[in-house]
């Protein structure tokens, strides 16, 4: 069997067992991108040499006896978004093209530590602003299942680049549902851990108090295997937690609801909802249901204005975070022909070094802080954001875990919301009020829309620090749901075969 | 000064203080002045994509220190907020500050001037992060505008930085730029008493921003006002009030209108010049800064760094002055010439407040002055000096003499006593020796030993300053004259 079609999991125990080389399986990883991914575009860049080289060390490591991480020796792609000590890092931006970092992020150097080799770095909407990598300076890359549909965003090359077998692995960043949305549409597993459990230490920000690194796999309990290793307390990162990262992968081989409380949020239904996507939600509630969980619905009444309060507190966020690309010290320079000043320098810079979207959000948000309007618009949006705090503590205090679609609709068109900003932010609907709660949120395939053949995605959301609840009830929905198609969903993606 | 019979002076200080934690504000980089430029800088405060800022502790158990000696209010919660604007020295543009929730709020530090004690407000004290430091080279201003090129230098970027902000200082009439230098003065002693910062002006890791508006006398409403920057000496700090009052009344007195705006204080003369308009002044935008958890100091500890306080300096120059016995004039001096630390020490070590007090405003300062320096960056200690009056007070030295030793001792030739055996600057008080050079003075002599002879005592001093010359300088005078007065008058 071609080694890309097994798990992170597998892979893990036929390196352990010695079946297979670390070499060999990055070799056949590398091919594969060789293979396809001039038709999908999931890497901006593939750091063949480094990654072979990181190969033969596990190699050799596990040859003289070492004691090795269990992922050792397993292949990722890691979205550009993250550092990575000498290899490119551009955040899908033209600012930083040709910036080599001189350090790594924690979550680099916690997947160098565990034996993970790094593939390569992952497409992503710039400064991970966007739903579709459509906003990438280097082009869109494409969904494995339809590759004229998009494969969500921002952190859709490291979702494409799993569901297209280029990487058992990858990780994103997960802002307003930039992993959770892609992971949907692309039927593979996303998580968003909670916020604080996964250091944000080299992570470029884009809105520094929602932004959450988190896991991509193929299955539930890959997912939770890489949650497990990038996680844990960063002293770098103010806002990491210290504690215990909680038991994901014990609660991924558990993959058992019964007696679980389960609230379906009523609020996060209805219209602009394909029904395709609302069928299989539904279905999957019910399998859950029959499984032993107790199913209630619940009502967050202020999760409908979560969309337009993260439209205040990211763009905010990110007009100050952004304002540090200016080509002083580092990436791109424009106009620095001796005539020009600091002043004119930067203003070029970065009227050229970003896309419209990215000015777009930094616009927006330099006003919503401006003095005169904060109170109207930023504090107001933060106010908002404790109301849907308090929406999620009302919610768990009657139920262990909360469910909805991942996405209202399947992947769309490339182009088709290009030119609409407010249609492309509606792709983040269901995930955003998490975000903004700072708690964790998975999302797992839940079949295809009877509509156009596409996946949805099973949405669970569980308090800060429950992690370990959505990959008890994510495995239990996959076991079941699995069996029920006879086969794993991303079996039926076809879009690499046409 | 004749304005101040038509308007009240208003001033404000602003001042900032570099503190000297070990390590920068954010990050671990080390906080030593001097080093190679850009030498000590890190992914944290070059503000490298994705870098992250922590806290350092040190730096709020600073700031905790410099609040309560200030009599301030501790915030029990409070938060770092982001302050922006883009300038080529500040790595993120954007500076990591406190803006409506500062650490330290509602304090006041009572200043003598004149003998009567000024209570000046403290509004807040808050922690910031440093920026980096440009050197426009070309142009003729030195400013970034019409410069060649701009060097910037990110090593001050990120040491920790104390804001201190006074509450509008009014009623002081013609006294307020003396008020102004003697609240600096007062609050850089504070400081330095607190061993939080070494409050250097002169190396910049104490600045002073100064505001300043005219109130028409009975009007009962304050005037526009400006924010005099780069005032960096206690000198300045008064002459750039004065200059402003003078500057404000004019313009005041011709029916102009103060313009609300940053001047530049220039030391050559004295005087301000206008700068960035603050009424086309930038917004800052400021909001919570998200990459930082709030900061609560804990009560208790807060209770610990109070206890730990030493005493205050204007309490300790009360107790000093008193055991001393020395004049409010006296004490000025000293604290002037920045030796009372170095005074006390030495009258620690055994010496007497007067002789202590001589050494270190007279010879030493000459010296420190010559050099260029400070008195306490001389290469003396306290402990040297008070050994150098012991060895004058029993008689071992005499004032020239002790003036060499204490030039061999700054020249790095050891202890008094290794430079008066080196040098063998002892005192000559060997009887049988000293009789030599007395006779031989009185016969080179005969008029001047006739003089003494017939009662004419003062001419004595020529015999003996001739015994000093052949002696080198190391005779005892009190034996010399002795011995005169035995050979020529027989008492």
């Amino acid at each position: 069997m071609d080694l890309t079609r097994h798990t992170a999991a597998e892979l893990a125990d036929k390196l352990a067992a010695g079946e297979v080389s670390a070499t060999e399986v990055t070799q056949a990883h590398l091919d594969r991108i060789a293979a396809v991914d001039d038709r999908v575009h999931a890497f901006l860049h593939v750091a063949a040499e480094r990654a072979l080289a990181q190969a033969r060390d596990v190699d050799d490591k596990r040859a003289r006896g070492d004691s090795l991480s269990p992922l050792a020796g397993v292949p990722i792609a890691v979205k550009d978004v993250f550092t990575t000590r000498g290899m490119p890092t551009t955040c899908g931006s033209r600012i930083l093209e040709g910036w080599h970092p001189p350090y790594d992020a924690t979550i680099t150097q916690r997947l160098k530590a565990n034996g993970l080799i790094i593939l390569g770095k992952t497409n992503m909407d710039e400064f991970a602003m966007g739903s579709s990598t459509e906003n990438s300076a280097f082009g869109p890359s494409r969904n494995p299942w339809d590759l004229s549909k998009v494969p969500g965003g921002s952190s859709g090359g490291s979702s494409a680049a799993v569901a297209a077998y280029e990487a058992p692995l990858a990780i994103g960043t997960d802002t307003g549902g930039s992993i959770r949305q892609p992971a949907a549409v692309c039927g593979i597993v996303g998580t968003k851990p909670t916020y604080g459990g996964s250091s944000r230490y080299g992570v470029i920000a884009f809105a520094s108090s929602l932004d959450t690194p988190g896991p991509f796999g193929r299955t539930v309990l890959d997912t939770a295997l890489l949650h497990e290793v990038m996680s844990g307390h960063d002293p770098m990162d103010s806002t990491s937690i210290d504690a215990p990262v909680p038991p994901v992968v014990s609660a991924a081989r558990q993959a058992d609801v019964s007696g679980m409380r389960i609230g379906v949020v009523s609020d996060l239904s209805g219209e602009g909802y394909q029904p395709g996507v609302m069928t299989r939600f539904q279905e999957a509630v019910e399998l859950l249901e029959h499984l032993g969980a107790k199913v209630t619905e619940v009502s967050c009444p202020h999760f409908r204005y979560a969309l337009p309060a993260y439209y205040l507190i990211a763009p905010s966020e990110c007009s100050s975070n952004l304002a540090r690309f200016d080509a002083m010290r580092y990436g791109l320079r424009i106009g620095d022909d001796g005539a020009s000043d600091a002043e004119q320098v930067m203003a070029q810079t970065r009227e050229q070094g970003f896309g419209a979207e990215v000015k777009r959000r930094i616009i927006l948000g330099a006003y919503a802080l401006s003095s005169g309007y904060y109170d109207a618009y930023y504090g107001k949006a933060q106010q908002v954001r404790t109301l849907i705090i308090r929406d999620f503590e009302a919610a768990f205090s009657q139920v262990d875990v909360l469910v909805s679609p991942a996405t209202p609709t399947t992947a769309f068109g490339i182009g088709d919301r290009a030119d609409d900003p407010m249609a492309m932010y509606l792709a983040d609907l269901c995930t955003i009020p998490s975000d903004l709660a700072g708690n964790a949120a998975i999302s797992v395939p839940c079949g295809l829309a009877a509509e156009d053949g596409l996946p949805a995605g099973l949405h669970v959301m569980a308090p800060a620090m429950a992690d370990d609840r959505l990959y008890r009830v994510a495995a239990a929905a996959e076991a079941g749901l699995t069996e029920r198609w006879g086969h794993p969903l991303l079996a039926g993606a076809k879009g690499l075969d046409r | 000064m004749i304005e101040t019979e038509r308007y009240d002076p208003v001033i404000g200080l602003e001042t900032h203080v570099e503190l000297g934690t070990r390590t920068k504000m954010f990050c671990g980089c080390t906080t030593i002045f001097g080093g190679i430029p850009n030498g000590q800088v890190c992914p944290v405060c070059l503000g490298l994509p994705g870098s992250l800022p922590v806290v350092n502790k040190v730096a709020i158990e600073y700031t905790i220190r410099i609040g309560l000696a200030l009599n301030c209010t501790i915030a029990s919660w409070c938060r770092f907020a982001r302050k922006n604007y883009f300038y080529p020295d500040m790595p993120k543009n954007f500076q990591i500050s406190q803006y409506d929730e500062p650490l330290c709020i509602n304090g006041y530090l009572d200043v003598n001037v004149a003998g009567e004690l000024v209570r000046v407000g403290i509004e807040r004290v808050h922690l910031e992060e440093d920026t980096g430091k440009s050197l426009h080279v070309g142009g003729a201003t030195g400013r970034i505008h019409g410069a060649d090129y701009s060097l910037v230098d990110y090593n001050r970027a990120g040491i920790p930085l104390v804001e201190i902000v006074t509450k509008p200082v009014d009623g002081t009439g013609a006294l307020a730029p003396v008020v102004a230098r003697a609240y600096v003065t007062e609050l850089r002693d504070l400081v330095r008493s607190l061993a939080v910062s070494d409050v250097r002006m002169e190396e910049g890791s104490m600045r002073c921003d100064v505001n300043t508006s005219l109130s028409p006398i009975g009007s009962g409403t304050w005037g526009t006002r400006t924010e005099t920057k780069n005032v960096n000496s206690l000198r300045s700090v008064e002459r750039a009030v004065r200059s402003e009052i003078e500057r404000q009344a004019g313009v005041l007195d011709a029916g102009g209108r103060i313009v609300q705006e940053t001047r530049h204080f220039h030391e050559d003369s004295g005087t301000t010049t206008s700068g960035r308009s603050k009424e086309e002044a930038q917004d800052y935008r400021y909001f919570p800064e998200p990459d930082l958890v709030p900061v609560a100091p804990p009560a208790e500890w807060v209770e610990q760094i109070r206890a730990a306080l030493p005493q205050a300096p204007s309490v300790r120059r009360a107790r000093l002055q008193a055991e001393w016995g020395v004049s409010d004039l006296d004490m000025a001096a000293l604290r002037n010439a920045d030796a009372l630390d170095l005074v006390a020490g030495t009258v620690a070590a055994g010496a007497s407040p007067a002789d202590a007090r001589k050494w270190w405003l007279g010879e030493l300062a000459r010296r420190a002055n010559e050099a260029g320096t400070e008195l306490a960056a001389l290469a003396i200690t306290p402990a040297q000096v008070a050994r150098v009056a012991a060895l004058v007070a029993e008689g071992s030295l005499n004032d020239k003499l002790a003036r060499q030793v204490l030039e061999g001792v700054l020249a790095g030739e050891g202890d008094p006593d290794a430079v008066v055996a080196a040098r063998g600057l002892a005192v000559v008080s060997d009887e049988s020796a000293l009789a030599e050079a007395v006779d031989a003075a009185i016969a080179a002599n005969p008029e001047v030993a006739e003089r003494v002879r017939n009662g004419k005592i003062p001419a004595a001093g020529v015999l003996l300053g001739a015994v000093m010359r052949a002696t080198g300088g190391k005779a005892d005078a009190a034996a010399v004259r002795a011995l005169i007065n035995q050979r020529l008058t027989g008492s």
